[in-house]
Order: structure tokens, then sequence, then C-alpha cells
């Protein structure tokens, strides 16, 4: 393990961090707020360790993949710890296991909220809240690789780690232009989002706060109502946003070059598409009687879909109280979860069809036992070790979902909400069903439950693996 | 630069890693989805996996908006499918790697009709720069400049040599001639010395100079000049054939072992002058039964690098002849240098060096071009020879006024053929060819040299 490195880049990561904090420093200025000083200080402190820190850069540059993985999650906790800070400090949240809860929620974009009344906080608080998602959406390392001038073939463990996906490439032969490419698009459509939003007649304030939440497909409402209260021309501008964001970038960038026809023979897109389309409509039909209007059936059915299988978990409408089917079909695509290469959360649609395939395939060697077919994806041969790889994580998965499930019984809440509950945090959704539903919120579990649905939101959003490694003895050995 | 390079082998990977560190854009495809799985683990490079000769797969590596593609696979016609291919495709610039010797008689014709823009032969590449060697034994590593009127030589200093302990400036004054000694390697540094520097034994150092003033030099410090007289060639594969040319044709006896009857058959039509023995030379009986205590030079060149260099080990242990050893693909330099082999031969090095120098080049669309680069010292020291045109922020300035970076060293100036060593106040002129010595990587211009 090559420790100097890991502590030089954790130094990088703090300066990031005391940069990302003007944002909520400035909102506290121009609404004249005395918590914002809590921000400030925090962003000092930031400042002055991460420069104390990456003053001197270590000699051995060389880092590994362990190296890599290790260091993106020591930095995703790191962030949490210091983006906690200002909470306790101002007063907003003053539990540490509860700001940890909200700002831990707030990077890997669950937006699960232990608040029950979001509209008592500061305006700097609220931003800082809905910023977090932002930042989390893309990754702070794709952030890092953009902006630092970093050089050597290492940088690329930093990604990998950090990104969704079942096999994470490059969209260009470095990975500084990816990292910008990827960051140009991101903020591209945010402020394209903001500026839709403004023209709906959306205040500033909350067209900024809602167009981070989306763009990091986080899900935190700046009103206790979520979104339910702005005008149907918003939640459909808000519905179509959190569908694009779930898309793979890589999507993006090929609508962007001369091949614009490859982007929509995207399998992982057309499929992502395809299961949006067929949910939208089977609750469309299941809430028609309910609702007793076709269109306004239509528009809650998109927009809870979107909010679900992007894994952003805004609400316009209490779907728990929706027909069982309906919430059934919310549940799955909560597994599901959006794109590889997308900012959103969950299982993601492409390992859901490497899956799909390698039943096939199963399937067909007890029809033909000699058979000879190779899984193939976008037209290309999958290599065996990424088909392994899914099936591993999947089986990874299962394990900490049900450990969770075994330590949250202790709380002796009721299955269904245990259960979504870990399933909106794991797949970083936000809210689930029941006490957890999206006129609920997560107060009343105990602080061990806590912090295992904290340990399920990092694991969700860095893909398990770096936070295992973070448990494994033999990764902290000097060889 | 956006270049693409196909196949990943040796010097598939040697030349990524050269270009990926000098910042291009570099896209590799192999058929292999664990090299390339390796490779982009390793530099930031990206890869695909698939045939690349095809135009789907060249398509997908962005063969569009490429500038060069270099094709690096086993087989010579796959590599000129690729070039011609990806011409067309994206009439970008093509490298190919042409090793068959019938393919090599008619590059010339292959290059036009082709379209190619350096057809490179590693094996003949190793050949000529063994060749050199063998023609001036003292020397460990010889490059030539300026089509061969200056020459970069490196040897090691003895423990009874007089340049032991010995200022470069007392060297100057005692031996009064021009030659420039333009780096030092001692244990792991490389040094780029000052007048005030003191030599000591076992440093190995580069002289820059005329071939005239060299043999002067040598000469004067006591050291044989004259080239060897016979040469025993362990191995008979294609660098053998072109070596057993050159030394020939150089008036070098030739003596080639090798395992396989039926290419020695071969090489005995193909090399009438040259002995050639078919015998195991793995065995002691059969390399002293050749007369390897008489033999005034011995390169070991077949497939196996472990074998070479124990055959080198042996040679040296028993003879008194100079040791040329091939290495193809182990990369422990530190330990090879150890053995104190002599002259190592590493030819994806020489084939890395020649694409980056052919990159540089294409670089400066106009300006002071790289005409020579050498890698003196593996990644550690270059050598580079610049021309200098009208816009140059060096010309008619004296030298002694220039701020050059740290480590590095104007070595020579080539005027009109006639080759001046740099003092305080010599100028660069318009029309000169400079050599530049230094440990920065990657200059691509003549006022690179010049500090920010």
């Amino acid at each position: 393990m090559n420790y100097p490195i890991i502590g030089y880049i954790l130094g990088w990561v703090l300066l990031f961090e005391s940069a990302f904090m003007t944002l909520p420093c400035v909102t506290a200025l121009i609404y004249k707020e005395q918590e914002g000083y809590a921000f400030l200080a925090v962003a000092i402190a930031c400042f002055v360790l991460g420069f104390a820190i990456t003053r001197k850069k270590p000699k051995n540059q060389i880092y590994f993949a362990r190296e890599g993985f290790v260091t993106v999650a020591l930095s995703w906790i790191v962030m949490s710890l210091f983006g906690a800070a200002p909470f306790i400090l101002n007063g907003d949240i003053p539990s540490f296991t509860d700001a940890m809860f909200e700002t831990i929620s707030g990077f890997t974009t669950t937006g699960a909220s232990i608040l029950t009344n979001v509209e008592g906080l500061s305006y700097c608080s609220l931003i800082w809240r809905s910023f977090t998602h932002w930042i989390g959406g893309m990754g702070v390392f794709v952030f890092l690789l953009a902006v630092l001038p970093m050089t050597g073939g290492y940088n690329m463990h930093l990604m990998r780690a950090e990104s969704p996906g079942p096999s994470v490439g490059k969209i260009v032969p470095r990975v500084r232009d990816t990292a910008k490419i990827l960051y140009g698009i991101y903020i591209a459509m945010t402020v394209m989002e903001i500026v839709l939003l403004l023209l709906a007649k959306m205040p500033l304030f909350d067209a900024l706060a809602t167009s981070f939440g989306t763009a990091g497909t986080g899900g935190f409402g700046i009103k206790n109502d979520s979104m339910a209260g702005y005008s149907i021309l918003i939640q459909a501008i808000v519905t179509v946003f959190m569908i694009l964001f779930g898309v793979n970038f890589n999507a993006y960038y090929l609508l962007l070059g001369k091949d614009k026809k490859s982007a929509f023979k995207l399998e992982e897109v057309r499929w992502y598409f395809g299961i949006i389309v067929v949910c939208v409509l089977v609750i469309a039909w299941n809430i028609h009687d309910v609702l007793g209007n076709a269109f306004l059936a239509l528009h809650e059915a998109a927009f809870q879909v979107g909010s679900i299988i992007t894994t952003t978990g805004f609400a316009t409408a209490n779907f728990d109280l929706w027909p069982q089917l309906s919430r059934t079909i919310l549940v799955i695509i909560m597994f599901i979860g959006a794109c590889a290469g997308s900012t959103g959360g969950g299982i993601k649609v492409s390992r859901i069809i490497i899956l799909l395939k390698t039943v096939k395939q199963e399937i067909g060697y007890f029809i033909h036992p000699r058979s000879v077919k190779v899984i193939k994806m976008d037209d290309k041969a999958l290599d065996k070790s990424t088909v392994r790889s899914v099936s591993a994580f999947l089986v990874t998965y299962v394990i900490i979902f049900g450990v969770s499930m075994l330590i949250l019984a202790f709380d002796n809440l009721d299955m269904v909400t245990n259960f979504t509950a870990i399933a909106a945090t794991f797949n970083n959704i936000g809210p689930g069903l029941e006490l957890v539903g999206p006129n609920g919120n997560y107060s009343m579990f105990t602080p061990v439950a806590k912090y295992v649905l904290m340990f399920d939101m990092l694991a969700g959003r860095l893909e398990i693996y770096p936070l295992l490694l973070l448990f494994t003895p033999s990764v902290w050995k000097k060889n | 630069m956006q270049i693409i390079v196909v196949g990943c082998g040796k010097v598939g990977r040697t030349i990524i890693e050269q270009l990926s560190m000098e910042n291009h854009d570099v896209t590799v495809i192999d058929t292999n989805s664990s090299v390339i799985h390796d490779v982009t683990n390793n530099f930031d490079v990206m890869g695909v996996v698939g045939n690349g000769a095809s135009y789907g797969v060249q398509t997908e590596a962005g063969i569009e908006h490429a500038d060069l593609l270099i094709a690096m696979t086993d087989s010579d016609e796959l590599n000129l499918l690729c070039c011609l291919i990806a011409k067309k495709a994206g009439g970008c610039n093509t490298i190919a790697r042409v090793r068959n010797p019938v393919y090599n008689n008619e590059i010339g014709f292959i290059k036009e009709e082709l379209g190619l823009s350096m057809a490179i032969n590693p094996e003949a590449a190793a050949a000529t720069e063994i060749a050199r060697i063998l023609r001036f034994p003292s020397a460990i590593k010889i490059e030539t400049f300026a089509k061969g009127k200056v020459e970069l030589l490196k040897f090691i200093i003895g423990e009874d040599s007089i340049l032991n302990n010995c200022s470069l400036i007392d060297v100057a004054k005692s031996i009064k001639s021009e030659v420039l000694v333009c780096a030092v390697e001692r244990g792991d540094d490389v040094i780029i010395p000052n007048g005030s520097f003191v030599l000591k034994h076992d440093d190995t150092i580069s002289i820059v100079a005329s071939p005239k003033n060299s043999r002067e030099f040598f000469q004067k410090i006591g050291v044989e000049t004259h080239q060897v007289k016979n040469s025993m060639i362990v191995g008979g594969g294609t660098i053998a054939y072109y070596l057993a040319k050159e030394l020939l044709n150089s008036g070098i006896d030739v003596k080639i072992i090798d395992k396989d009857h039926a290419r020695c058959e071969q090489l005995s039509e193909l090399l009438p002058e040259a002995v050639i023995i078919n015998g195991d030379a793995t065995n002691q009986d059969t390399l002293m039964e050749e007369g390897l205590v008489h033999a005034e030079s011995f390169v070991s060149l077949t497939g196996i690098d472990e074998g070479n260099i124990f055959l080198s080990l042996y040679a040296k242990s028993c003879s008194k002849a100079k040791i040329v050893t091939k290495i193809n693909r182990i990369s422990y330099d530190e330990i090879i240098n150890d053995f104190h082999l002599g002259s190592l031969i590493y030819p994806k090095f020489i084939t890395a060096e020649n694409i980056v120098r052919y990159v540089r080049a294409m670089q400066n669309t106009v300006g002071s071009n790289v005409e020579t680069l050498y890698k003196i010292i593996g990644n550690k020291a270059e050598a580079l020879e610049f021309l200098i045109t009208a816009d140059a922020p060096v010309v008619g300035i004296p030298l002694g006024e220039l701020k050059l970076k740290d480590n590095l060293l104007i070595a020579s100036i080539n005027r009109a053929g006639e080759i001046l060593t740099p003092k305080g106040k010599s100028q660069i002129q318009v029309g000169d060819t400079v050599i530049i010595v230094t440990t920065h990587m990657s200059l691509h211009d003549i006022k690179d040299i010049l500090r920010d």
C-alpha cells in the first residue's frame, strides 16, 4: 500500500470540498443568515488542511487498483465527515449521526432524509444538501481528474472505482479528456434544466436546488411535500430531466459526434427506455381508477417511474397509497436502477441485461449440453471476466442486503418498511414504502440502524467493492 | 496527436509507453482482450479489441481523426493491410513494421505504392547497430548524427585508464582534442557534467565528436580503435542474417552457429562467404571447437534472452572477445547491467526510438525539426539533433548568454558539413544542425532548450 499517495489525494479532495462549500457561503451572504459562518469555518478548515497535505508531492506516485479503490472509499467517508460538520455547528441538524446520515445521503445521491421539517432549515443548509447531490452524482474523482494535471496511466483506477457500471471504459484515449467531456455534458444539462425551470416560473433558489437534485439523481426536496406543490409543467420538466440523467453518458457523447445513429442503437439505452414505457403504461392503467383522469394518471405514473428507476426519489404523490400492482412495480424498478455510466444508482440496466442473458445461456446448456454460446452486448462478445463479475456483484449485493435486513430487524418495525428502507438506500433512491414512504422519513430508526443504512448508501454508490476493501485486513498490510 | 497502435506485443507496448508518456492520445487495437485489459490498466490509453485491419474496428478506434497509425503486429502482411486501409479510411500517416527480408528488399516500391510514411525493420535496425559496434569495439554503443559526421560513443572507464580521477577541464587540457563528454552514468544516476566534474572508474561516459577526433581521442587515452577481424554469432535468425551481410561487406569474417539444420542450409545459401555451423551453442565443447578462445567478437542472438545472457557470460569468462548480447523481452536493466556484459542490444527500444523520432518530427509542421533522436540511457537521457531555421530564438546569440535549462548541453554544431565544438562565444546560425544532450524528455523544438 502506498499510504503517502492516498493521503496526498485525500488532501486534494479536501481542497475541492472547501471550494464547493463557497456556494452555501454565498447563499448565506445573500439571505444574511448566521448559519453561514459554520460553512465558512469548515471551508477554511478544509482548505488549510488540504493545502498543508498537498504542498509536498509524495516521491512514489505509482499506485495500483487497490490503492485506487481504498482512496475512493476513504475520500467519500472523509468528504461526508467534513460535509456534515456545518450542519452540526450551525444547529440545523445537531446530532452527529443524523448529520452524517443526511450528508452521506446527499453525496451518494440517495435523498433519504431524517428531517421531519425540511422547510425549517436555513437556505444555506438547504442548498448545500442539494449541492452534495450534484457533486456526488458525477463523482468527485471524475472532477479531480478533469481539473488536476495528474499524469500516468494509474488514474484510471480512481475513475473505475467511482464510476458505476459493470465495465468502466473511456470515451476518448486519455482519462483527463474523458473526465472533462463527462463534466462538460453534466454541467450543460444542469444549466439547461435550470433555465427551463426558470422559464416555467420556478423561483431561482428552488430551480437551483431542484436541478442539483435531478442532475445527481439525488432527490432531496426543499419542501415538505417534495415536488407535489409545483405546477404540472415544472413537474413535467423534472420528469424529462430525471430520465435523461439516467441515460448512459456515452450516448450523449455519441450524439455530439458524427455518428448520431449509434447512440440510439445502444442496447442498454433501448432497454432502459423500454422498461420505462412499459412501467408507465401499466401503472397509469392501474391508478387510472384512483385518480379518475387519464392524463393525470399518465403524468403521475411517468413522474414516479422516472423518479424511482433513475433512483432520484422526488415525489409528487404518495405512491404508498397506490394499488398493490403499482407499488410492486415501483419496488422492482428500484432494484433495476438507471444505466451504467449515468448519475443514477441501482443494480444498473446493463447488469440486468447481462444477468438475463446468462440465465438464457444456462437454460440453453440444459437443452444442448455441448453448445457453445458467447454472451454479446451491442453486438460485441462480452469478456468472460465481465460476466463473472456481474454474477459476483449480484451475490455480494444479496448478501449485504440480507445482513442489513437482519440488523434492521432489531428495531422491530414492519417488514415492508425495513425491506424498502434498505432497497431505497442501497439503490440510492430515498423514499420507500410504509414508514419510509414519500410522506415519511428515516428519523425513527435507532442509531445502529442508521449506520447500517449509511453503509448501504455508500456501498450502493461505489458499487460495493471499494467499501468492502476497506474492511479487508490484508489490504492494509505493508505488502 | 491522435495515434492508433495496432498490435501490442513487446515492441508495440514499448511504443505505447513512450507515446502516452509524451502526452499523445493513443488508442490501441489488439485481438487479445487480456492484452488490451493489461495495457489500459497500465497506461493512459484507450483499448479496442478486434482485428486492426478491419475498417469497422479502425473506425471504432477513431481513424477519421487519427494523425498516425502504427502497425506492429507479428505479421508483415497484416501490418501492410492495416496501413493501406487506414490510408484509405482516414488519410492519416502510417508506419508499418516489415521484417521479412523479401519485402525488405523491395521496401522502396512498397512504401511508394501503399503510401506508407515509414517502414520499420527492427531486425535490420538492430543488425546495423551491432555492426557499428563491431567496427569500433572499444565503445559499448555508437550512434551517428549529421549523416555520420558526428558520433556519440559510449564507453566504460577502466580502473587503469588515465581518465580515472580526472576532472573534465583537465581532460581537455591534457588531451587537447575536440571531444565533449556529454553524459555520465554512475550507478543509477545520470549526470550531464560540467567542467569541474571528476570522472571515476566504472563510470559509463558518452562523448560526442567527429569520427576522426574520436579515434584520435581514443588513441591518446590508450584504447585500441581498429575493427574486429572476426565474429562468432550464435543463433541464426533474421538479425544474424542482416548482421552477417553487413559484417562481410566490411571484411569481417563471420561464423554463425545454429541448432536447426534447415536454417543452416538456408543461411549457407544466402551467405556463401560465411562459415555456418550446425550445432548446439549451449554445449561448451561446440563453442571451444569453433575457437571461441580466439574470437575477437561474440554476438549472442538466440531467441531466448536468458540463454543469450548465459552464453555471453561464458564467452566473457573464457575469451577476450568483444561481447554483444541481444535482449528481446526481459526488462531487468539494472540487474543485467551488473553483469558488465558490454554492449546490450534491445531491438524493441531501437524501434520505439525510430518511431518517437518520427512522431516528434511530425509535430513540428514547420520550424526546427528534430532530425535525429537517441535515447542515450534508457529513458533517462536523450540526444537530439535539431535543424535551425530563421525563426529559432537561439540564432545569433553567443552560447554563453543563452539561458539554457539545467541538465542540458549543446554538444555539437554542424555548419555546412564542418563540425564545431561549441564554446561560450560560438553562435548558432540559420541552417546549422545542433546536437543537444539532455535529461529533459520530450523536447520538440529548439526553443524548448531555453528556460521558460
